[in-house]
């Protein structure tokens, strides 16, 4: 199996550290080659560095992607912004050789040379790709029995032609993974909607961001589920602290558990919510980390 | 002083929004059109006509989530198009305060959203070291990021002005 190096990015290392603690207890259960790539920086953010200036962007995206082919092996993201980032900044270098020199001019500078030798891989699409559910089912330890709504975010499947993972209007893949743990994938409107975080809007435009989620929230809540999962650190913060800020604002009190994959995933294979971090999240739901505890103490 | 060539930028680009023909299919697919002034089709034809549009706060109402990209009848790559127009923009300085910060933060710390002391307990409580496997941790790496910033001029183009 392909050997890989993981790239934390800035939002799973600095705020939600769980995701982290999960996504390191999942590879080694599941025999996956994966080390740290040390030294890595932001991806850089793509819905704002990348708007700002594309050398910027370019420069310190291949960086990163020049750590992971020093080490002969290809980069792991664990966020839909770091895959968007990193993959598309890669497909561009690899494909346009005046970019790719005028990338490596700043990189030199620093001793670097982007090599074009390394792919960038999503941990959803990964999983998919390289184990597929049906062995994924063998290794489940704990069967969680949750009706969860499904969050793709944007970035892990657009755009379409650098992804290649099927339909982005209704794509089933990560449905398939989270089926694979026994747990529902519940449809619900809107699910394929954007969750308002990317773009710089959040950091820029706050008020809109917030109004975005709270439309998303609200048709989560109608389908009666017990968790959200996502697969982005970024759409995890808006839908996790969103959760906080509207109460406050709105006056609106969800208190919807969000998960990212891997921890919902660390669930399946036998760690506790406290191992994968759950408990640290701001939104408190004793009644979910409850049943969790049941489900996974069974 | 002149007014960027908007139009002949996207063109340099390789984005040709010319063959647009106002479909709307664009703002009909925009999530973040449903609660601001955000209107991508009357980004597109502004482009097309090259009128200013370089202020406009529209541009960062964006969430690239690409429905208007992947929609497009005609293939337009307007989310593309949207960060090449963005890109003229702060070249121009014209830049939402939040953003200049976020710029230096990443400049500082080579992170955009970099560590604080409730994460740092947060690692601790789940047995990891308190700072993550990045620059953070690597001083010299976090030199070499700055390095490269300051190559590609980002912390003149983002600096007060």
């Amino acid at each position: 199996m392909t050997k890989l190096s993981l790239f934390l990015g800035c939002i799973i290392p600095n705020r939600y550290p769980g995701i982290e603690k999960a996504t390191k207890l999942c590879l080694g259960k599941l025999g996956i080659d994966c080390t740290d790539l040390k030294g890595a920086s932001c991806c850089p953010a793509p819905g704002v560095f990348r708007s700002f200036d594309k050398a910027t962007w370019l420069a310190l995206a291949s960086r990163n992607i020049v750590l992971s082919e020093e080490l002969g092996r290809d980069v792991l993201t664990v966020c839909n912004g770091c895959y968007g980032s990193l993959a598309d900044a890669n497909h561009e270098l690899k494909e346009d050789a005046a970019l790719k020199e005028s990338t490596n001019s700043h990189l030199e500078k620093i001793g670097k040379e982007f090599k074009g030798a390394a792919e960038v891989r999503h941990i959803v699409e990964f999983l998919y790709d390289e184990l597929g559910p049906e062995k994924l089912k063998e290794m489940v330890v704990k069967p969680l029995k949750l009706r969860v709504a499904l969050h793709y975010g944007c970035h892990l499947v657009k755009p379409s032609n650098e992804r290649n993972l099927g339909s982005v209007e209704r794509p089933h893949f990560f449905d398939e993974l989270v089926e694979a743990i026994g747990a529902k994938s519940v449809d619900y409107p809107d699910k394929m909607a954007c969750c308002g975080a990317g773009g710089g809007v959040r950091s820029g435009l706050h008020d809109t961001a917030i109004e975005m989620v709270n439309h998303k929230l609200s048709r989560i809540q109608d389908a009666d589920v017990d968790c959200i999962v996502d697969a982005c650190p970024f759409c995890h913060l808006q839908f996790d602290g969103g959760q906080v800020e509207i109460k406050e604002k709105l006056g609106i009190d969800y208190s919807i558990p969000v998960l990212h994959y891997s921890q919902l995933l660390g669930l399946a294979l036998g760690f506790s919510p406290e191992e994968v971090g759950i408990d640290l999240n701001l939104v408190r739901n004793s009644e979910f980390l409850e049943k969790l505890r049941e489900l996974t103490e069974e | 002083m002149d007014e960027p060539d908007v139009l002949n930028r996207l063109k340099d680009a390789g984005l040709d929004v010319l063959t647009c023909m106002q479909c709307g299919v664009c703002s009909g697919s925009c999530p973040s059109g449903r609660y601001t002034s955000l209107n991508t089709r009357r980004i597109v034809r502004k482009a097309q006509v090259n009128t200013d549009m370089l202020h406009d706060k529209e541009l960062w109402m964006c969430a690239t989530c690409y429905n208007c990209q992947e929609r497009c009848p005609r293939g337009i790559r307007i989310v593309d198009a949207i960060f090449t127009i963005r890109t003229i923009a702060v070249h121009e300085g014209i830049m939402l305060s939040e953003h200049r910060k976020v710029s230096h933060l990443l400049l500082k710390h080579g992170h955009a959203v970099p560590i604080n002391d409730e994460t740092r307990q947060k690692r601790e409580k789940l047995g990891m070291e308190p700072l993550p496997e990045t620059v953070h941790k690597y001083p010299q790496a976090l030199k070499d990021v700055q390095k490269l910033l300051r190559s590609c001029g980002f912390d003149k183009l983002v600096a007060e002005k």
